[in-house]
């Protein structure tokens, strides 16, 4: 047990640091960390950030090397993270590309996929979309719906995914879908690649209740996409689907931890500011929430270890999804006590004109954090059965 | 970074479960929990001869063997596990540290290698009816007379006062307040003028007591009047190490509730089938490993002796205090009538939770001296 970077860890850290403070300047350091991976404030501006980033291989920096990556460890990506989010780099936008399709790929692509795909991604030529979410298969996923059948060397698409974050942005989705038609549940579904340019596809927008659009709903018309466009195999899309969620849970979200505790430490000062952290229950409040967030921190330490020794992550990873999106709910409403009155009023115009404030934000964007990625339900489901070893429920 | 325990640490985790197991097993537990001392002699006599528990941690000039709090977070953890009724946590943790970090080398010769070998059980008196852990519930008067001093005073919820033969007191110089004028005496067991008092305490697997001090004479361990900062950095070592206490008895009730859910069945399928029940064990499990981060990263702090121990302190003794009860809690809940019962061992673990929340002050304390050490 030892919390120290070892010395080669403390190389890997100076070099992150002085790319960072090379590169990390004018307009980009302006951006001063704002966005998220749903989160388009900035877009033109993060996407040539972005680009240098994949210039220097920062973006794939754990694939192979021999597909352009750095071979980095788990934990030179974890040390990457932490130091990016320290500098207050820009939020990323290849989150779904390089976060969960890219290792979805390196695990199940075909070397011809890797080799199509991965470049793509550095560059930042090509974003990426998830596809699985549909209006009757949320927390039930295996109920999708979307069909594709074979038309000689392309596959035929449709159907309707949504709660699709930035398919309006992006070039790609991989989409889950059932190419046997006769199957249901888990059985019979593909991992599919679907180009998103084309007549068979319609973006539409969903606003939510924070005022502004990240998430749409997508409509397959016809769409087609290549037969070889398939991941893991025609009839093994749920596999290939959950290795992508263990990605979304697990080691995607591992390095937020910083910009969770500098969100807190903001609120701490504001409260300082108010003259509201001489009161007994505020001050209870936020060290709740400064020890929640170092636990934070401790479990993923925690889960990293473990990950480097095993290879992958198991259902445990659910414990950090549970974890995290209730420690940054809770932290939304605190943030609406502390600022008392204030909350009854946001920015942006009176009338249809709404826009948020940070703590606004976080207060409702959290919302959506308990429900995507695997509801806090489904999370518990997870742990208690796959865990815990707690009989199914009867279905 | 590596957050894991080493192989030679699993090996003297397996170790330590297996004795105590074989030295403890509830029936064990349950028949010192209605003696008054609260502990057996001879089980404490083989923990430190066959496996030498209580000199584990302690320096190696000082009869000890010079592990780490890491391993000493090991043992804690296991005993928290199994309820092990022994003067552990009073005479290894609380005293000896004091000693540790208050004493001369003087006075680390004289005292620690009696407790490293269990000949000496010491306990520390610091807590009175006021009932309050930090420097100003210290009321208790050291008048100097001589070389020596004489203590007048009572102290109370002394872990294990009554058997004790070696008290470490804490008081104050006369005419001091609040951290100033804080010193540690010793005093024997037996000392003229002493009278000791156990306690009947909600939780019988943890004995207490109080000592009425009348004209008692003590020597001064370390410098008199000095002792706040080593004070302070005591009751830090020992909610590190009650808090990996009170993380075995959480992963325990855990399997408890767990293994239960499983084999419970009504309206004919098992209740952990309910998601009612299999959301509480899955909140639970995630409150466990929570507090299982919080105590070890805490346990690591203080072998390293780094600054981040006094901010920690506070965050594992807090979160591991509230898992721990929620724990014990949810046990009952998820065992029913059953788990009610005087028969049933859930009680025990829910009585434990709760004494171990309240020493050393609650989560709701803790939060509060830690909003304090990050300036807020």
């Amino acid at each position: 047990m030892d919390f120290r970077d070892t010395p080669e860890e403390a190389a890997y850290r100076d070099e992150v640091r002085t790319w960072l403070a090379e590169h990390l300047v004018g307009d980009f350091a302006d951006l001063g960390g704002r966005g998220g991976p749903a989160d388009e404030h900035a877009w033109e501006l993060r996407v040539e950030w972005e680009k240098a980033l994949g210039r220097d291989r920062w973006i794939g920096l754990g694939w192979p090397v021999e597909y352009g990556g750095r071979g980095a460890s788990f934990i030179e990506q974890v040390i990457f993270g932490e130091e990016y989010a320290k500098a207050g780099a820009p939020a990323r936008i290849s989150f779904f590309g390089e976060g969960l399709f890219a290792p979805t790929l390196l695990a199940y692509g075909t070397e011809e996929q890797k080799q199509r795909f991965l470049p793509k991604i550095q560059a930042v030529e090509e974003l990426w979309c998830q596809g699985y979410s549909e209006p009757n298969a949320g927390s039930d996923l295996a109920n999708v719906a979307t069909k594709a059948v074979l038309d000689g060397d392309e596959w035929v698409v449709n159907g309707q995914k949504v709660w699709t974050t930035l398919a309006h942005r992006a070039q790609w989705c991989f989409v889950v879908a059932r190419t046997d038609p006769a199957s249901h549940g888990h059985e019979g579904l593909s991992y599919l690649l679907v180009p998103m340019d084309q007549d068979g596809v319609t973006v539409r927008p969903l606003r939510q209740m924070t005022g502004t659009a990240e998430f749409n709903e997508v409509f397959f018309d016809d769409a087609r996409t290549a037969a070889d466009n398939v991941v893991g195999g025609v009839g093994n899309g749920w596999k290939v689907a959950m290795a992508t969620l263990g990605f979304e849970r697990g080691t995607a979200f591992l390095s937020q931890q910083l910009a969770f505790k500098r969100e807190l430490l903001e609120l701490i000062e504001l409260a300082q500011s108010k003259g509201k952290a001489d009161d007994p229950l505020v001050r209870q409040m936020l060290a709740d929430s400064y020890v929640g967030v170092e636990i934070m921190k401790y479990n993923g330490m925690r889960m990293l270890t473990s990950l480097v020794r095993k290879g992958v992550l198991g259902p445990e990873a659910s414990i950090g999804k549970l974890y995290w999106s209730n420690w940054h709910r809770t932290l939304g409403e605190r943030a609406m006590k502390v600022l008392g009155p204030e909350a009854l009023t946001v920015l942006g115009e009176p009338g249809g004109g709404y826009e948020l404030d940070e703590l606004h934000r976080i207060f409702m964007f959290s919302r959506s954090e308990t429900i995507y990625a695997g509801s806090s339900e489904i999370q518990r489901n997870i742990i208690g059965e796959r865990v815990l070893g707690l009989p199914r429920e009867p279905r | 970074m590596n957050f894991a325990f080493t192989e030679e640490q699993e090996m003297l985790r397996e170790a330590v479960r297996g004795f105590l197991e074989q030295v403890s097993p509830v029936n064990e537990v349950r028949a010192q929990m209605d003696t008054v001392d609260g502990y057996d002699a001879a089980t404490w006599q083989r923990m430190a001869g066959e496996v030498g528990l209580q000199a584990l941690a302690i320096p190696e000039e000082y009869g000890g063997q010079g592990f780490t709090f890491i391993e000493l977070g090991i043992v804690l953890e296991e005993m928290g596990r199994t309820l092990v009724c022994a003067p552990f946590f009073s005479s290894v943790v609380l005293a000896a540290n004091a000693i540790l970090n208050a004493g001369t080398d003087k006075d680390k010769a004289a005292l620690l290698p009696g407790i490293a070998s269990g000949e000496t059980i010491a306990a520390l008196a610091f807590t009175e009816p006021n009932g309050k852990w930090d420097a100003d519930g210290i009321t208790m008067v050291a008048r100097r007379e001589g070389e020596d001093f004489v203590l007048d005073g009572t102290k109370s919820y002394v872990i294990d006062g009554h058997i004790a033969n070696q008290l470490v007191v804490v008081a104050r110089l006369e005419g001091t307040a609040g951290t100033d004028g804080i010193g540690f005496f010793s005093v024997a067991g037996d000392a003229a003028g002493l009278t000791r008092t156990p306690l009947a305490t909600m939780d019988q697997t943890r004995k207490q007591a109080q000592l009425e001090f009348v004209g008692v004479r003590a020597c001064a361990i370390g410098s008199p009047g000095e002792g706040w900062a080593a004070f302070e950095k005591t009751l830090q070592q020992a909610s590190v190490a009650l808090a990996n206490e009170m993380v075995g008895g959480a992963q325990r009730v855990l399997e408890m509730a767990v293994e239960y859910a499983k084999v419970r069945v009504q309206f004919g399928r098992p209740i952990g089938s309910f998601q009612a029940v299999k959301h509480k064990c899955a909140d639970m499990l995630l409150e466990v490993e929570s507090a299982k981060s919080a105590a070890y990263y805490a346990g690591w702090a203080v072998a390293e002796d780094n600054d981040e121990l006094p901010v920690v302190a506070s965050l594992a003794k807090a979160y591991c205090s509230d898992a721990y009860f929620h724990a014990a809690a949810e046990n009952i809940q998820i065992h029913g009538g059953i788990g009610f019962t005087w028969e049933h061992d859930a009680h025990l673990y829910f009585k434990r939770a709760k004494s171990s929340e309240v020493l050393l002050g609650d989560a709701t304390y803790h939060r509060e001296l830690l909003a304090q050490r990050i300036g807020i």
